[in-house]
């Protein structure tokens, strides 16, 4: 079966959610992309949005629409060719209000799962739940005539492992966007010794249409992205916990989360991203992750006391971030969470003595954003971390030893077969974590 | 004319401007615009007739009938005759024309006019929709997304295929560094804030035809500007009536009017033909030569029309527009100093303002009020003009002006 016919009838899982939505947002683009070509101007192309919640599914055709319109506003000039035999289309208005009808009238909200049971493709994505993954593959798979192929979005859970529970024969692989999937340009892609190889071919094609790129990591619990990010986070712990030492948790908290920012210079501190990927979220991880992984132990007290607290993180359906490690407002960091107190304590309260131990920042240094879009770049850093070298004080220091243990991280990534190769890595931390440099570079 | 006013000219590169915060409205800004102007003429009871310049209200702002708004800018303006006038870009120039018909006429003695758009109501990917109703709209269909960017990208392509690429791209990004330039000196540019330092550099970035049009990239272009602009036009008995000094007020010399037709593709891509012909008249009128002008404001709204212009004009032969702008003679040190106050590229392009704004420009070089963009106005070149152009060089209008 061709690209476009398989891509005929679709169906995501847990349309409705953070990775869904984008993924459905996605494909309902390369459908209409589809359509264009003159010899599939025939073909339907049906996308079932499943999700189990109605008011998820309308608030859902609301975003779409949005992105729709922006996507046919950023792109105006490819849609009025596209659109060029339509006589009745000639303000751009009204050919972007033409394609977002396009675009939505490719999905199908649907609650109920009998609709999958058409489809040639089910993109997977709903929580991380192992059991629950495989109960709804099984059964569209058992009730389904097409043999259809699965493409999960598992950041965390191993694909082999998918495949034998849900009886796939083979027909599953592992395409792992990143948060929010319309925006971010990276995927993960992941083949067990028993994919199919016609499913990577799809994918390449796939991926390539809607404009991202992808790495292939090895079917290792957690894969590149979440096995770096889950010993970035177990690190940061133990860090907290050596600081501890001479300051309050607190203290150690916000001093750990400045360093792996501003000194480290990335977009957010360690526990400011638990906070953004959600602390539930990253304990579900590493839960999922732990079966798989016998010598490491991955489990974090620091997170298990939040939540028994009832501290999640994670994000307001605005987009807007939640209280969790950090309490926040317009986005930014007012005070951090004390288990031991049961609330939070204002940032302005400790910070100036945290600030004098750590010192300040070497010469050269820039914040992220800034460096981040300099064409120089490269330079900037060069120059940075030889300053950080240099430095006597505790902040450069501790910079220093986390970088070693970033890039000891990344070292056994490849080591223990989770990526292929060290550029793997480094685009996951550039293009997914949005780092400015990867673990394996020149700088020190 | 007399009594010049420029609001700022709002959009992307003024640190006010937010798209997503509330800002100055239409009437607003006729206001700021009109009352200033009023104020130096002694109040509205010295005013005879009003004209109001607006491209497209009707669409950028859903507002019509807007010789209404000259009582709301003081009510000693209500009963007066106003009237409304549109000519695409350039509506300014038509609404100078008309003021001064009137004068000419002597129904009045004094005459406000205003300019005005606003046009960040909308995001500029439908601004291009409103724009192009400059242009013939059976043409729209088969036109560019960014209508008249593509029109004048075509006449670019024509022009690089004429003349050569390399010289005309350069020229293109030495106007664009002189516009910004100019600009920095006038606090109601729109890019009066700019900072950028390697200019020219970043106007030779490769145009992107996925994105935008063939042959220019976006510093090529003129920005999405708000803005008014107004000026009083009065007779000498007009001048006495405000007790304006002759020093302060400038004489129109030469007026020429042009028109081509608009379902009509340019006679020749590479020439402004139209812009030649209202260009001539207006000298013929004053009876003078372009070497005894000491200024000109030119209807830059893309790079290559500048280029264009410059050739239309008689400054420089076919081809050699690029020649005589990287010799440096339009800069404001050059020999004939263009676009004093940047141009529709630095200063800001408010459509129907925009011809209005060239006068008070004039005015102000002429009667030294023009304080840190201020050129030298040679004794012996105490003339200056404008050229307004209305969409793809269809409806022109070129003003001669005299020191007083």
């Amino acid at each position: 079966m061709k690209y476009e016919e398989k891509l005929e009838n679709v169906t995501v899982l847990g349309a409705a959610g953070k990775m869904g939505s984008g993924i459905l947002y996605l494909t309902a683009t390369e459908m209409v992309r589809q359509k264009f070509i003159p010899a599939n101007k025939n073909r339907e192309f049906v996308l079932y949005a499943m999700d189990t919640s109605h008011k998820a599914l309308t608030d859902l055709l609301t975003y779409i629409r949005e992105q729709a319109w922006k996507f046919a506003e950023k792109n105006i000039v490819n849609l009025r060719k596209a659109y060029q035999d339509r006589e009745d289309l000639i303000d751009n208005e009204q050919i972007i209000r033409q394609y977002a009808q396009d675009l939505l009238s490719t999905i199908r909200p649907v609650t109920r799962i009998e609709s999958a049971f058409e489809s040639n493709i089910i993109f997977e994505a709903i929580s991380e739940n192992p059991d629950l993954k495989v109960e709804l593959m099984s059964t569209i798979n058992k009730n389904n005539r097409n043999k259809p192929w699965f493409f999960t979005n598992t950041s965390a859970i191993p694909i082999s492992w998918l495949d034998e529970q849900a009886q796939l024969n083979g027909r599953i692989m592992g395409v792992h966007f990143y948060n929010p999937p319309a925006v971010q340009k990276l995927l993960e892609v992941v083949k067990t010794e028993n994919t199919r190889p016609e499913l990577s071919y799809f994918v390449a094609d796939y991926i390539k249409n809607i404009g991202k790129i992808f790495v292939p990591a090895y079917d290792v619990a957690g894969f590149i992205g979440n096995g770096y990010l889950m010993r970035d986070v177990l690190y940061a712990e133990k860090l907290v916990n050596k600081l501890q030492q001479d300051f309050s948790y607190v203290q150690s908290v916000y001093m750990v989360n400045k360093i792996s920012q501003d000194f480290l210079i990335r977009p957010m501190g360690i526990f400011q991203l638990a906070d953004y990927v959600g602390i539930d979220v990253v304990q579900f991880i590493m839960s999922v992750m732990k079966p798989h992984m016998s010598k490491e132990n991955f489990h974090s007290p620091l997170i298990d006391q939040h939540l028994h607290d009832i501290i999640k993180g994670g994000q307001h359906p605005d987009g807007s971030q939640k209280d969790g490690i950090f309490k926040y407002e317009k986005g930014q960091i007012t005070a951090v969470y004390d288990p031991g107190k049961k609330r939070y304590l204002p940032v302005s309260e400790f910070s100036q003595e945290c600030d004098e131990y750590l010192g300040e920042f070497p010469e050269g240094w820039q914040p992220w954003k800034k460096i981040n879009r300099n064409p120089e770049k490269g330079e900037l850093l060069k120059k940075y971390f030889e300053n950080l070298r240099l430095s006597k004080k505790p902040g450069a220091q501790l910079a220093l030893d986390y970088i070693k243990k970033f890039r000891e991280i990344a070292s056994d990534l490849v080591k223990n077969k989770v990526a292929f190769k060290f550029d793997d890595v480094n685009a996951v931390l550039i293009y997914g974590f949005h780092h400015a440099y990867g673990p394996v570079n020149d700088y020190l | 004319m007399v009594a010049g006013y420029n609001t700022i000219s709002m959009g992307t590169g003024r640190s006010e401007f937010h798209p997503k915060k509330s800002r100055p409205d239409l009437e607003d800004y006729i206001k700021e615009a009109g009352e200033n102007v009023l104020i130096q003429i002694g109040g509205a009871q010295n005013v005879d007739e009003c004209v109001i310049a607006n491209f497209i209200a009707s669409r950028y702002n859903k507002q019509a009938n807007l010789a209404a708004f000259f009582p709301y800018i003081d009510p000693g303006l209500t009963n007066k005759p106003c009237v409304r006038v549109e000519g695409a870009c350039a509506t300014g120039g038509l609404g100078l024309a008309t003021g001064i018909k009137s004068v000419l006429a002597e129904t009045a003695d004094v005459v406000l006019v205003v300019g005005v758009e606003v046009q960040n109501s909308v995001k500029a990917v439908y601004g291009a929709d409103i724009l192009s109703a400059a242009g013939w709209y059976k043409e729209r269909k088969d036109g560019h997304a960014h209508f008249f960017p593509g029109k004048f990208s075509d006449r670019a392509g024509a022009y690089f295929n004429a003349y050569g690429r390399e010289k005309t791209r350069q020229a293109m990004a030495r106007w664009y560094y002189n516009a910004i330039e100019n600009a920095r000196l006038c606090p109601t540019a729109q890019e009066f804030e700019n900072q950028q330092k390697k200019l020219e550099e970043l106007a030779l970035t490769e145009p992107n035809p996925r994105m935008f049009v063939d042959h220019l990239n976006v510093y090529d272009c003129s920005k999405v500007s708000d803005g008014a602009s107004a000026i009083a036009i009065v007779s000498d008995e007009g001048l006495k009536r405000c007790g304006i000094s002759k020093n302060d007020a400038i004489e129109v010399v030469g007026l020429g009017q042009a028109e081509y037709d608009l379902t009509r593709a340019p006679e020749d891509p590479v020439r402004l033909t139209t812009t030649e012909v209202a260009v001539k008249k207006a000298l013929d009128m004053a009876g003078i030569t372009r070497e005894q002008l000491a200024t000109v404001e030119c209807h830059d709204c893309f790079t290559i029309a500048a280029i264009m212009a410059i050739e239309a004009m008689g400054f420089a032969k076919p081809g050699e527009g690029s020649d005589f702008i990287l010799a440096g003679h339009t800069s404001r040190e050059g020999k004939i100093p263009f676009n004093t106050t940047g141009g529709l590229i630095g200063w800001g392009h408010p459509t129907g303002a925009t011809g209005v704004h060239q006068a008070v420009t004039i005015w102000e070089q002429l009667t030294e009020k023009a304080g840190n963009s201020q050129v030298k106005i040679p004794a012996d070149k105490p003339y200056a003009m404008t050229v307004n152009m209305g969409g793809d060089d269809k409806t022109l209008v070129s003003l001669v002006y005299k020191k007083c």
